[in-house]
């Protein structure tokens, strides 16, 4: 078993742990922001929105992950958009979490009962403000634990961009392992690196929800809900 | 180049039932393997417990992906070379197991302590406790976290054509190489897994509405 | 020999002291009150006597077998010694009569049909022989606590412990458990009670022990007790009235 062979290529394997950070970083951000929208749209707009808010949201859920980054990258072309690997990854990637995420995140604002925003009208705040303090901040506090799952599970997911050519990590150890023919070797490298960014980034979202949302964060200890994978 | 007819169609629903044939069988095998872990991470003894928390903590901080291939190459640095469909059911099987030892535990944990200790006050033994007592409240309530479960094991299928396995996915690939028509085709495979997953998905929400009806008493 | 015999229990939780020398000695047939404020000891104490909570020192004796953490040994003694709780904790996924029977049919493998004629006599002793088939969570509190009682009498244990089994009950059900639990002490049952019931303590109860920062502070016949407090603290707590 050599792993000089793997280890020699060290550039390129760190050039796909960048890259898997970038893109999973660059997804949970817009993803969020899409969620954020989705939600406010369900809530502001009627019954309609409702409607095609959660059509979008089984749909993202219940189809793999590939067959939507498939479909983004061979499917579009047919209708004239055509995107290259990594922009049908962060396309891909950032509609399967705002999906998840929406849930989530909707999970959250129900959990905040009427009585508080009654409250907050009360004491005169306008409806924007009630939204932003009353609702949406306590809801995504609530909900961090289950959100950094799902962001987790989201970088771990990003190893399918590979089969669209993308050199992420899993798509740097397909490289590498046909250059070397050290498949062993390489995945368990590859493997380890995963390991490690994963509990390096629950690490990281724990500490972040800490920092974010400090009143609480005891409560977001006991509550740890189960995320979903892409 | 071919066109995307009747004869395509068909190869992607017999395929189909093929990823069916592999939930079932990596959610049967992952099943008992997961329950045997779920016991080991309660157990009184530490090395078993900690054992079992790193075998559950590793899987589920890897991509499936990686379950895999660790799981395809490892064997075959050991000399042994699975056909694809045994593979494919031998990795899946070590993902699906982790993950339901992680819900099964914690179905486990939450039966209600007075429970335990009104089972103990009537002189069971812990082996009884298990038997009369806990399981039958945790496996109700572990229904719909476990059906939910199944649902991400259904889409999980998409990648075991990295073991060389054809499934929904590896056929509405292989019909796209040959037909080119990738936006009907895919349609097409995401219909087939949406008609697979949503019923369930349902079902798994369903349960969980009757779990906390019955609950609030 | 008595049927409970507590010796010079101390018991901590790390460095907090819940019981400091607690000994106690209950004859056959005699039923016993425990009264004192939340924080005293009395249920930690009760739940000492069926192996329930451990002690550091002291010796207990219950119903003929010296107190033990060995497993077999406890469960033997927890034949002989039943406990009914303040939240019921009959088995939801079973029926009263099926709650009932378990236990005598897997500690004492006694037959079905024997099992089945034990269940039926001891649901008629508590007053719900129609529940028989019910579920648990179809059944009022009063009810249920009311099968918790047959549940352990279907054991045929020597002496009895309730711990503040009415605490959780509306009070208009409260009537129920506690006339079930006077039959109980008519017939000779041995019984230790943690209460806050004042009246059934002074009515029922042949002794009242008051329990005060781990140790028993005052004890006596129940109508001595209550009618001449010989301690500032008793006397402020009955006062009080329940708590």
């Amino acid at each position: 078993m050599l792993f000089q062979d793997v280890f020699s290529k060290w550039p390129m394997i760190l050039n796909g742990v960048w890259l898997t950070i970038v893109l999973s970083f660059v997804a949970i951000g817009l993803g969020l922001v899409l969620a954020t929208a989705l939600t406010a749209l369900r809530s502001l707009a009627g019954s309609w929105a409702g409607y095609i808010v959660d059509a979008y949201v089984e749909l993202m859920r219940n189809t793999p992950f590939l067959v939507q980054l498939f479909m983004i990258f061979f499917g579009l072309p047919q209708i004239g958009i055509r995107l290259n690997g990594l922009e049908a990854s962060l396309l891909a990637m950032t509609l399967n979490l705002a999906a998840y995420a929406t849930e989530i995140i909707r999970a959250g604002v129900d959990s905040i009962h009427k009585s508080q925003i009654e409250a907050g009208l009360a004491l005169a705040m306008t409806r924007w403000q009630v939204l932003k303090h009353v609702v949406l901040q306590p809801a995504f506090a609530r909900v961090w634990p289950a959100l950094s799952s799902q962001f987790v599970l989201m970088m771990l997911a990003s190893s399918i961009c590979s089969f669209v050519s993308v050199q992420e990590l899993s798509g740097t150890a397909a490289i590498i392992e046909q250059d070397t023919f050290r498949s062993f070797e390489t995945y368990i490298v590859v493997t380890v690196l995963y390991l490690v960014l994963a509990l390096s980034f629950k690490l990281f979202l724990n500490w972040l929800g800490r920092k974010l949302f400090p009143q609480v964060s005891g409560l977001a200890r006991l509550t740890e809900a189960h995320g979903e994978a892409a | 180049m071919q066109t995307f007819g009747w004869p395509e169609a068909l190869f992607i629903l017999r395929s189909a039932g093929w990823t069916l044939a592999l939930t079932a069988i990596a959610f049967f095998i992952g099943g008992a393997i997961g329950g045997v872990f779920a016991i080991m991470r309660l157990s009184r003894i530490r090395w078993l417990r900690r054992f079992a928390a790193g075998y559950i903590l590793v899987i589920q901080s890897i991509p499936v992906l990686m379950v895999l291939f660790m799981s395809y190459y490892g064997l075959s640095a050991l000399g042994i070379e699975l056909p694809p469909f045994l593979a494919a059911s031998a990795s899946l099987s070590i993902y699906v197991s982790a993950y339901l030892a992680e819900i099964w535990r914690g179905s486990i944990e939450s039966v209600p302590r007075q429970q335990w200790e009104a089972s103990a006050s009537l002189a069971h033994t812990t082996a009884q406790t298990y038997r009369h007592v806990i399981l039958p409240q945790a496996i109700r309530i572990s229904l719909p976290p476990t059906v939910g479960f199944l649902v991400q094991l259904v889409k999980n299928t998409s990648i075991v054509q990295v073991v060389g396995f054809v499934d929904l996915m590896r056929a509405g690939m292989l019909v796209n190489n040959a037909t080119y028509q990738a936006f009907q085709i895919f349609t097409l495979v995401g219909a087939i897994y949406f008609a697979i997953c949503f019923p369930l998905s349902r079902l798994s929400r369903h349960l969980e509405k009757v779990m906390n009806a019955s609950r609030s008493h | 020999m008595p049927a409970v015999l507590i010796e010079d229990i101390h018991k901590s939780y790390g460095s907090l002291a819940v019981l400091k020398g607690v000994s106690l000695s209950v004859e056959a047939g005699q039923v016993v009150a425990i009264i004192g404020r939340s924080g005293s000891g009395k249920s930690t104490l009760l739940r000492c006597i069926n192996g329930l909570e451990t002690f550091q020192s002291g010796k207990i004796e219950v119903a003929g077998h010296t107190m033990t953490q060995d497993p077999t040994k406890l469960r033997e003694l927890r034949k002989d010694v039943g406990i009914v709780f303040q939240s019921y904790n009959l088995f939801p996924h079973l029926t009263v009569g099926q709650n009932i029977m378990l236990s005598p049919r897997i500690t004492k493998n006694v037959p079905q049909a024997q099992a089945l004629a034990l269940a039926k006599e001891v649901l008629a002793q508590v007053g719900l022989s129609e529940k028989f088939d019910s579920y648990p969570d179809n059944l009022s509190g009063g009810q249920q606590q009311r099968v918790a009682i047959a549940r352990s009498l279907a054991m045929q244990p020597k002496v009895m412990l309730f711990d503040e089994v009415t605490s959780a009950l509306d009070p208009e059900l409260t009537g129920e458990v506690l006339l079930v639990m006077e039959k109980l002490a008519k017939g000779g049952m041995t019984m230790l009670l943690v209460t806050h019931e004042m009246s059934f303590a002074r009515n029922v109860a042949d002794t009242t022990i008051f329990m005060h920062q781990g140790l028993i502070w005052e004890s006596g016949p129940s109508k001595e007790v209550f009618a001449n407090p010989q301690t500032p603290e008793l006397a402020n707590f009955v006062k009080a009235g329940a708590h």
